[in-house]
């Protein structure tokens, strides 16, 4: 399988994609990792005019402490964030839940702003990300601004991010020494989960967040189950029961992995495990 | 408008294949695993899903594995790719531990998946020398075999970690 011709821009810097962005506009697509983007073009789901490239801009990887946060940059594979120092101690349900991005070859080409970017509510990360209050930084030709994680996912595949805009940098409020588990419902090993569950707890427990992949057009939080365990002690039976309420507020899809109904089963039975082993009491 | 000719679709590319420098004009849609295959004849990698799942087409990128029907030639640029062939020097005889231990364990049935499964064990191996059978098996796990021979590919990995630790004492 072959993409449709196009034209190929590797910019060097950030001035120089977004100026190649604002000129080619709808006809242009943004190439990070190309791990989900290539296997569009090669099924011709989609077909570019101009592919712009921004594996040439180092700017764009890295990730560093920034006091309350850290930053990871967009190009930042999920193979570098899955084992970086600063994401164990600080995030690490981001890094549990890069562990669990397809297979190994795919994360080391795969990147956090991509897939972000990419917002597939099957993704792993959207629903970690969510779940931390990860904050997006998205520039464009007219400035660069922040939008909160409640904001950034838009519905399926789509994100706050304008036409004319790149991510280039995600800050993650720092969660230092909290819990956490990524607990990830697949069929086959390295594929999209059917539901995923990804937690974070302080302690055992003053508060949790949680994060839902799969459960509707976008990541979700179970907010209802982060209250009810706010203050509870981690036991199994508390647990679960808190867990009952996850599904609350869920729009899963039907396909043929599973309908809807079964993946609201599932959101409450992985969100008791999740908390649980984010506790530690599992 | 710019005229759509050939040439403008044509992007220049040089890069490091198995120890030798190369360079080409390619379209920049063309596979990376395309360009091995069609343009430098390196059919030891070979194609198997097409859709990014089985990993037998599965190289090196400097130095880490990809599977190379899911990178564009173009990101190759100014990389170092090694496959199969390059792994050890064919031309003396040699094969390399891994490829060793493949042979010794009888790690393959029809032999379609192997040059993927052996480049992604040496990328496990290389980040983890000593890895448990479940380790192998998570590693492995962008790797299919329709013979469904896994036992011994797992096996095969293990040995080769073991001959490794060995050559270290």
């Amino acid at each position: 399988m072959i993409p449709v011709k196009f034209d190929y821009l590797a910019p060097t810097s950030l001035e120089e994609a977004l100026s190649a962005l604002s000129e080619h506009g709808d006809d242009a697509k943004i190439l990070a990792g190309g791990q989900s983007l290539l296997p569009v073009l090669r099924m011709r789901l989609n077909a570019p005019e101009v592919v712009i490239d921004l594996g040439g801009i180092d700017s764009l990887r890295g990730i560093r402490d920034d006091g309350d946060a850290i930053v990871i940059g967009a190009m930042t594979t999920h193979h570098v964030v899955r084992d970086h120092e600063l994401v164990r101690e600080h995030a690490l349900l981001l890094s549990k839940a890069a562990a669990e991005v397809a297979d190994s070859q795919i994360r080391h080409r795969g990147t956090f702003g991509g897939a972000l970017a990419h917002a597939d509510p099957a993704g792993d990360l959207g629903a970690p990300a969510l779940a931390l209050g990860a904050q997006f930084v998205i520039q464009g030709s007219g400035g660069t601004r922040t939008v909160e994680a409640d904001d950034f996912f838009v519905d399926l595949f789509e994100t706050a991010i304008g036409d004319d805009e790149i991510l280039t940098e995600v800050r993650i409020p720092k969660h230092t020494g909290w819990g956490a588990h990524y607990e990830k419902f697949v069929r086959v090993a390295h594929q999209w989960p059917i539901v995923a569950v990804a937690a974070t707890v302080k302690g055992s427990i003053d508060e949790a967040r949680i994060g839902l992949t799969n459960m509707g057009s976008t990541p979700l939080r179970a907010r209802a189950t982060e209250a009810a365990l706010a203050g509870a002690s981690a036991t199994e039976d508390g647990v679960r029961a808190a867990a009952e309420q996850a599904a609350e507020g869920t729009n899963p899809p039907t396909d043929l992995n599973g309908a809807a109904d079964y993946r609201q089963h599932l959101a409450r039975v992985l969100t008791g495990r999740a908390v649980l082993r984010a506790a530690g009491a599992a | 408008m710019t005229p759509l000719t050939l040439e403008w679709l044509m992007t220049k590319i040089e890069l490091t294949v198995d120890g030798a420098a190369v360079s080409d004009d390619v379209e920049p849609r063309m596979l990376l695993v395309q360009y091995l295959r069609e343009k430098l004849g390196k059919t030891g990698t070979v194609i198997g899903c097409d859709t990014s799942n089985c990993g037998a087409c599965t190289v090196h990128l400097n130095g880490t594995s990809v599977k190379s029907c899911n990178v564009l030639a173009v990101q190759a640029n100014g990389s170092t790719v090694t496959t199969i062939e390059g792994l050890a020097d064919a031309a003396e005889g040699e094969l390399h531990p891994v490829q060793e231990a493949f042979r010794e364990c009888h790690g393959l049935q029809c032999g379609f998946c192997t040059p993927g499964m052996i480049m992604q064990a040496v990328d496990l191996l290389a980040e983890n020398p000593s890895p448990t059978e479940e380790e192998v098996r998570l590693g492995m796990e962008g790797n299919l075999c329709r013979c469904t021979g896994y036992h011994n590919i797992v096996k095969s990995v293990l040995h080769a970690a073991g001959q490794t630790e060995g050559a270290k004492a």
